[in-house]
């Protein structure tokens, strides 16, 4: 039966032409890994892919028609997928490389909102390419180049060797400050190791957040984190400056980072659902570890836009402090307003 | 422009114990690797497309054909006795009965998603955003659409297609120049029907909804309330009823009067609490419908009094292709999981 087949992880290559994601796409294709791909792009770029199982669909963004503006998902994504897995046999894993300009939102949305896609496939993880050089002219010119980086899990910072190590910092704290959860890998020729974008498990709840040591802490307004390299394995020496990183560009990407005790859950779940409803639109991703008083286990949650997920994922450890940590990253978010209505749903 | 609102009302979710029949028909099973995506008779011999492109068949013994690599779409062309396919290698065959299978057509790397078969030997097909037509005598005229494609079928009179796109529905005469008709309604259609006389357009839903235009005034009919997508449809004898998949109920819609459903409530048949309906097929003269469902039970349903009698136990896939034989005696089934065969209700 279908609901017993285990579902094939998509992870999702987006980025502006030339950022190297068809390099990467080829590294993945052909390292020595064991694992099948079928491929699913939008446009052949200039290099070719390398693969047997190669789907090329024109990108149909399909608003749903029940009311929602921010509710669309990938027609072609669904047809696709659906022909796909009708010979299932024929690979493990799925690659989407996206256009230059493609919206990662309806990619992204596609995997929760359509019942057949989601009950065959997982997205696995949304990984953003950004040419080191060119960066700062693609956020002044195009809103896609932010919104890709703001909606990824990972971020491969590449082509560092064609700029000076002043301009990558400020290009990292840029990306930094468009996202703080994101985990940033700083590359040449696309040279992140493949186990930092593949089987990521960036939208599974029971694995949300532990592969992502960056969550919060990175960013979080009211610290100073300089030093957080032992989080890297990518063996390039990172040094993590968070400040003022956006004289680059106007930053219309923000995100509010909330941070408190033990919630109430009769408090904290309306709330939070209110939130989604009402800010949904704004809000690109959002992803937390919940406290609840009461409850020996951690809660996490993740959403785009208005589709909400959470699940209690795992005990608390002993001696682990029971703190819950919220990051929303979208546009014209109210961070005093977030801040308060969350801190009013502290437990007393 | 005036519109209906209906919707199948919920239903306990009650299994009803077949009544009809004293004995199982009996089925002859046909195992085989692979998602069946057509099970048609061709010269009353039972064919089974796989969407690996194998086109097998129950001719004495079970015999083999290659069509596409990768069979995405079929349609059975009933007034050629073939089947019409179309796959990921961008190609068109026709599939005859012995398993002589020509090709048509070819469109180049995209994958070829929707087929349908017409008058006079025509036959359309998509590709992304382009809608194909082939003539009999081999002239093919492109129809170019500013979004894909999803669906594609012929009206039963005149040369005239429609398309299901994203916003509504495309009406083409390839035979004629001129503009096309378009029927707008917000949302993705995915799936197009004509009813058997014309006078209706229905189509399926990204949501898990119809939508129907009644053409000679374009009302529209909203048909909504399913559970699921609904992705076979099945007009009875003389387009009287329309059933429908996508519930633990076939929902069949009445459209025998001349607004069609609007304003009525559909029939509710073979509910089922614990699965889905996947695939629907009427009786090519009574009111009858044959109901496949997700867990691979086939039962056959009377509109007149809702009575049922099973017809096969639950198998490995879901049903995903049906269809009666002339002599109204056989039904050829095909599953997700490849366990097909071939129904006899008269045994």
């Amino acid at each position: 039966m279908s609901d017993a087949q285990t579902q094939i992880p998509v992870t999702v290559l987006t980025g502006y032409l030339g950022a190297g994601k068809t390099t990467l796409l080829n590294r993945i294709l052909s390292e020595n890994h064991g694992r099948r791909y079928a491929v699913i792009v939008n446009e052949f770029g200039e290099i070719g892919i390398d693969n047997d199982l190669i789907v090329e669909s024109d990108e149909e963004i399909y608003e749903m028609n029940n009311g929602c503006v921010c509710c669309t998902v990938r027609g072609d994504l669904i047809r696709v997928v659906e022909g796909l897995m009708k010979r299932p046999g024929r690979f493990d894993a799925i690659v989407v490389e996206t256009t230059g300009l493609a919206d990662p939102v309806p990619v992204a949305q596609t995997f929760f909102m359509d019942d057949d896609v989601r009950s065959k496939t997982k997205l696995d993880a949304v990984v953003a390419l950004v040419d080191a050089k060119h960066l700062p002219l693609r956020l002044k010119d195009s809103k896609e180049a932010e919104d890709q980086i703001a909606f990824a899990d990972v971020v491969v910072l590449n082509k560092t060797d064609l700029v000076t190590p002043e301009e990558l910092d400020k290009v990292e704290a840029t990306i930094r400050a468009i996202n703080p959860a994101a985990k940033i890998h700083r590359t040449q020729r696309s040279g992140v190791a493949l186990n930092e974008v593949l089987d990521r498990g960036a939208f599974d709840l029971s694995r949300a957040l532990e592969n992502d040591p960056h969550f919060l802490d990175a960013h979080d307004h009211d610290h100073d984190h300089h030093d957080h390299d032992h989080h890297d394995h990518d063996g390039h020496d990172h040094h993590h400056h968070h400040d003022h990183a956006s004289d680059i560009h106007d930053v219309t990407v923000k995100s509010v980072s909330l941070r408190g005790g033990e919630m109430d859950p009769k408090k904290f779940f309306p709330w939070i659902e209110k939130v989604t409803q009402m800010e949904g639109p704004n809000i690109l991703r959002l992803k937390g570890i919940i406290a609840l008083k009461g409850d020996d286990d951690r809660y996490v949650l993740q959403g785009v836009h208005m589709i909400l997920e959470g699940d209690h994922q795992r005990a608390w450890k002993d001696g682990e402090k029971h703190e819950s940590r919220l990051v929303f990253i979208g546009r014209d978010l109210d961070a005093e307003r977030l801040k308060k209505s969350f801190d009013a749903c502290q437990a007393a | 422009m005036g519109e209906g609102q209906v919707a199948p009302g919920r239903a306990g979710f009650v299994y009803r114990i077949p009544e009809w029949t004293i004995h199982l028909p009996t089925v002859a099973p046909l195992d085989l690797e692979g998602h069946c995506v057509a099970a048609v008779f061709l010269n009353d011999v039972p064919h089974f497309a796989l969407a690996d492109g194998a086109i097998h068949r129950l001719d004495n013994g079970q015999k083999t054909a290659q069509a596409n690599d990768g069979l995405l779409a079929a349609f059975h062309d009933a007034a050629n006795d073939r089947l019409i396919t179309g796959g990921e290698d961008g190609k068109v065959f026709a599939v005859k009965a012995g398993g002589e299978v020509s090709e048509l057509a070819s469109a180049g790397k995209k994958w070829i998603t929707s087929v349908a078969a017409g008058p006079q030997g025509a036959i359309a097909y998509a590709s992304g955003k382009t809608a194909f037509v082939r003539f009999a005598d081999g002239k093919i005229k492109e129809f170019a659409h500013p979004r894909s494609v999803e669906g594609l079928s012929f009206s039963p009179k005149g040369m005239r297609f429609g398309v299901a796109r994203y916003n509504g529905a495309t009406l083409h005469f390839p035979a004629a120049e001129g503009k096309p008709v378009e029927l707008e309604w917000a949302g993705a259609h995915t799936g197009i029907t004509f009813s058997p006389d014309g006078a209706f357009l229905v189509t399926t839903m990204q949501e898990n909804a119809l939508h129907g235009w009644k053409l000679a005034d374009g009302k529209h009919m909203r048909m909504s309330g399913y559970p699921g997508k609904v992705k076979s449809l099945s007009w009875s004898v003389k387009g009287k009823w329309l059933a429908s998949s996508g519930a633990p109920a076939a929902i069949v819609w009445p459209f025998a009067s001349k607004d069609g459903p609007m304003g009525k409530a559909p029939l509710e048949l073979g509910t089922r609490g614990n699965t889905m309906v996947t695939c629907v097929a009427c009786h090519p003269s009574q009111d009858v419908v044959a109901i496949g469902y997700e867990d691979g039970m086939v039962i056959a349903a009377r509109f007149a009094d809702a009575k049922e009698v099973l017809l096969r136990r639950p198998g490995k896939g879901a049903i995903t292709a049906m269809m009666w034989d002339q002599e109204e005696r056989r039904i050829v089934f095909g599953s997700a999981a490849g366990d097909c065969g071939v129904i006899d209700i008269t045994a």
